[in-house]
């Protein structure tokens, strides 16, 4: 339904894009014991690395295969299986990833082929898994860098089910759920919470609820992530009664997975808003055989009633948002049930989903795009990272900070917008945003003839008769 | 893309005590186990405080993506550097080879839009290895357009960030220093006012503030600084100082040598962090200059400041005397911030040298004496083996080793250029040791450190 307005200058200002391998870098770290590794140069890693570090708040395992000026001309193969080999040596790790860069694959490095040799080469590393990932940062963003990992990580861990006799249903409470990066670890942590009401046990793939949620544990120090999806636990995907799959950008590796197992798939586009959650609700019910529990209905009236309390401060608000696609048509829906109106909509790169969302046009482009067109439809409230503050500074709007980075709050990455409670919190959080800010006050008017006292008389402007 | 012939040059610096040991000055990196950035990252934070700049960053959007507006340095005006700039590019721009094209209109679109004093492009790797020619690009720009574009081939696999230092003050020397002469002193100064530059000083939240009115004090006017707080005009001048000081790091010391190479410019070296190394600099200014008279204000200056700053830091050294500190950080910031901790009272029981040349080992063995524990291997485990086995009251790191710290249950203060505070100077002492304090004395420790009551037997009493 909606135009699609494709990039078109050359140089892009205050951008709204993060890179592929920064995608592919936290569904790795949804994983326990996983380490990811850049194919690049160093650069690469420690910028990723600050990146994330600044968002969560926590030391973030990521290494780089250390591409230098030789190997970056004559070939950094080596590269890749030595990198794989220390981390498997040191850090005893599960999982490793290693994704591509920009710089390497331009080079026309071949990391596929790479991991091969290394599992010729060292037998004795039969034990970490070890998978390889297209993410050049030339094409694609965190969304999409993100998707192919998990594509790439469900076909190297998930047995057919035919060679391991996994069947649907065979683990009676266990749902798959394949969650976007738009869900926090405190979305997860919500997630499971509603899962277990329904007496259904939830597997999160990945699982950052459970490594990046910001927890102090004994150990003084781990190189590899502690907590997260269990890789023991991929084989046991193709038991499950069903997969839950949480946003558009996962339906490849949500085919993926059935094909795989023959666990029927449950696709929800996000849990903003409550369409959305009656959705997953209906899901919930019908797959574990249970009526929706009174603490979840409750929670939908008390959603229900802070739709009514809100609606006179977000009906008909003009709202711009920029974020990642899934994202995006998250929080468009979930305005929109509100009846705002989105006026400018930004993303970062194409993907099938933007065709689907329900305004009048995308913007592929970055913060200043949102900028410009926020200014000329006189936009009322902002919604973005942790750099969209400036934007709407400049704007004079204030701004719901989402997505990532979110570097300049304390425990953005924890915050809960899902389910019927995280909906209604929202709803607040943006309703207290502009419950002094958006509806324009008429100007004062002083009558000429007035009797007020003369200390209000100062600074005004003469009468001019 | 530079030759290695060009690396080799940039890396030969007969000014750094590495040099004698080898070329290449640090060694390779390991494929699995490296830390630390590239050239590009280093070329970056070298120059991104020039505040009225256009710094365009050329490639696809991990190298500008994650870093844009990432750093605590900042200006007293102009803010265009804190607008990200990339040419983003795409698969199709580097299959097509349209790379070169994108980057001269944007360009122009950064020109157009915010009209600045000069355009910084900033070569990348993407770009580096499918033979972009940005020299070419900025000289055709900069002829078409009437603005300074200065490129800085900067690619993160040419090397560390050290090089990436040079490689930006390198272009600095190259394009933009000799350009304009400054602008007239005021006339009717009862002093005589001295022109000088900072090299290596970045204005890190605006720390610089504490030490420049102290310079305009003395008559020491401060054309440039390279790069906290500086503007492109200023840059253009750095040629007619009198004395150039390299602050706090070794990174930029090629632009002091040139400098003095090309216009006799003479250096040193000199920090503003602790009481006793703020002072010094402030007399080395005074007898490079060789000005009697600025010599005898300087320590007029010196003895109203240490008297006035001691008397508002005794109470806190009460609370800091004899507290424990492992210290970690790169090279030359070592010595100068054990002197600023030493001035009050505490012990630093152990300090990071891995980044330290044999100069810098002197001296810390000088504070501190022979036997002081000298840490090369800045692994998290190394170190936090460090902090029990010398029982440390605070790690002083660099941001990157702040979760380290918090998650071993270690108090923390960042020393880095990504913090949030600033130390410099007389007045900079006092926001340390608040810092310090605040984190050490913090009752969250204590509470972090308990086990929950129900796993003591202690807290149950026994049932009656």
């Amino acid at each position: 339904m909606a135009d699609i307005l494709k990039r078109n200058k050359a140089l892009s200002v205050n951008p709204l894009k993060a890179s592929q391998p920064i995608g592919g870098s936290l569904a790795t770290l949804g994983f326990n014991r996983a380490m990811p590794m850049l194919h690049g140069s160093q650069g690469c890693t420690a910028f990723a690395k600050v990146f994330f570090v600044r968002h969560f708040r926590e030391p973030i395992p990521l290494q780089s295969t250390a591409m230098d000026q030789a190997s970056s001309v004559l070939g950094a193969d080596e590269n890749v299986r030595e990198g794989i080999r220390n981390i498997a040596e040191k850090s005893n790790p599960a999982l490793i990833t290693i994704l591509t860069t920009g710089l390497a694959e331009t080079q026309g490095a071949d990391v596929h082929r790479n991991v091969r040799e290394f599992r010729e080469a060292n037998p004795e590393f039969a034990d970490v898994a070890v998978v390889a990932v297209n993410t050049p940062d030339f094409t694609g963003s965190v969304e999409t860098g993100y998707a192919a990992t998990l594509v790439e990580i469900i076909r190297a861990l998930v047995p057919d089910a035919q060679t391991a006799g996994t069947y649907p249903g065979k683990r009676k409470r266990q749902v798959n759920v394949l969650a976007s990066y738009m869900l926090t670890p405190g979305d997860l942590e919500a997630l499971r919470d509603i899962f277990e009401q329904f007496q259904l046990r939830p597997v999160f793939v990945p699982d950052l609820s459970d490594s990046l949620d910001g927890c102090l544990t004994d150990d003084d120090f781990s190189p590899v992530t502690i907590g997260g999806t269990l890789i023991s636990e991929m084989a046991t995907l193709g038991d499950a009664l069903a997969t839950i799959v949480i946003g558009d950008s996962l339906s490849k590796a949500a085919e993926l997975l059935e094909a795989k197992t023959g666990v029927p798939t449950y696709p929800l586009p996000h849990l903003y808003g409550l369409k959305a959650n009656d959705a997953l609700m209906c899901a919930l019910a019908k797959i574990s055989g249970n009526a929706v529990p009174e603490r979840i209905e409750r929670q939908r009236a008390q959603l229900q009633d802070a739709m009514l309390d809100t609606h006179f401060m977000l009906g008909q608000l003009r709202v711009a948002i920029a974020a990642d696609a899934d994202l995006l048509a998250a929080f468009i829906d979930l305005v929109q049930e509100m009846g705002a109106d989105v006026v400018a909509a930004v993303t970062s790169c194409n993907t099938p989903l933007l065709a689907k969302i329900p305004v009048a046009s995308i913007k592929i482009g970055d913060l200043e795009d949102m900028e410009l067109m926020g200014r000329a439809n006189k936009v009322q409230l902002v919604i973005g990272n942790s750099h969209a503050v400036d934007t709407a500074e400049r704007l004079g709007t204030p701004i719901l900070r989402a997505g990532f980075p979110l570097y300049d709050i304390i425990g953005g990455y924890q915050k809960t917008w899902v389910g019927y409670r995280g909906t209604r919190q929202t709803l607040f959080d943006l309703a207290n945003l502009v419950i002094n800010y958006s509806h324009e006050e008429i100007p004062v008017y002083h009558s000429v003839y007035a009797q007020k006292p003369a200390s209000e008389l100062t600074d005004r402007p003469q009468p001019c008769h | 893309m530079k030759s290695t012939k060009d690396i080799a040059a940039l890396l030969d610096e007969p000014a750094c005590e590495h040099n004698k040991k080898e070329k290449s000055g640090c060694a390779k990196p390991k494929p699995g186990s490296a830390a630390g950035g590239c050239a590009f990252d280093g070329a970056q934070i070298a120059l991104l405080p020039i505040a009225d700049v256009a710094h365009i960053v050329h490639g696809p959007i991990a190298c500008a993506g994650s870093s844009w507006d990432n750093r605590g340095t900042r200006s007293s005006g102009a803010d265009l550097y804190r607008i990200g700039m990339t040419t983003d590019l795409t698969e199709q721009d580097i299959v097509m080879g349209r790379a070169e094209k994108r980057l001269f209109h944007a360009i122009k679109q950064a020109i157009d839009t915010y009209s600045p004093p000069a355009v910084f492009v900033y070569n990348t790797c993407v770009p580096a290895l499918i033979g972009d020619d940005i020299n070419a690009v900025c000289k055709s720009a900069q002829e078409l357009w009437g603005v300074p574009v200065v490129p800085i081939d900067s690619a993160g696999f040419y090397g560390t960030k050290n090089l990436g230092n040079r490689i930006a003050g390198d272009a600095m020397v190259k394009y933009v220093i000799g350009t304009r002469d400054p602008d007239p002193l005021p006339i009717n100064s009862p002093i005589t006012i001295h022109d000088v530059n900072l090299i290596g000083e970045y204005n890190i939240a605006g720390e610089f503030w504490h030490v420049l009115p102290l310079l305009d004090e003395l008559g020491l006017r401060v054309l440039c600084t390279l790069s906290g707080d500086a503007r492109f005009r200023e840059v253009q001048t750095m040629h007619k100082a009198e004395v150039n000081m390299m602050v706090c790091s070794k990174a930029m010391v090629n632009v002091a040598r040139k400098l003095q190479q090309s216009y006799r410019t003479p250096w040193f070296e000199g920090s503003f962090y602790g009481i006793t190394d703020t002072s010094q600099a402030l007399r080395d200014f005074a007898k490079a200059l060789g000005d009697d008279d600025l010599t005898a204000r300087t320590e007029q200056v010196i003895a109203r400041e240490e008297s006035r700053i001691r008397a508002e830091l005794e109470p806190w050294k009460a609370r800091l005397k004899g507290k424990r500190v492992l210290l970690f950080t790169g090279g030359v910031k070592s010595w100068s911030v054990i002197s600023a901790l030493q001035d009050l009272g505490m012990v630093v029981v152990a300090t990071g040298t891995n980044k330290s040349t044999e100069e810098d080992k002197a001296r810390i063995r000088e504070l501190m004496g022979e036997d002081t524990l000298m840490i090369n291997d800045g692994s998290p485990k190394a170190l936090l083996k460090v902090v029990h086995d010398y029982k440390a009251d605070i790690l002083i790191a660099g941001g990157r080793n702040m979760y380290t710290a918090l998650k071993a249950k270690i108090p923390f203060l960042d020393i880095n250029q990504e913090r949030e505070f600033g130390y410099e100077g007389y007045q900079g002492m006092l926001e340390l040791v608040r810092q310090l304090a605040l984190t050490i004395e913090s009752p969250v420790w204590q509470a972090v450190r308990a086990p929950a009551p129900w796993k003591t037997l202690a807290a149950f009493p026994e049932a009656a």
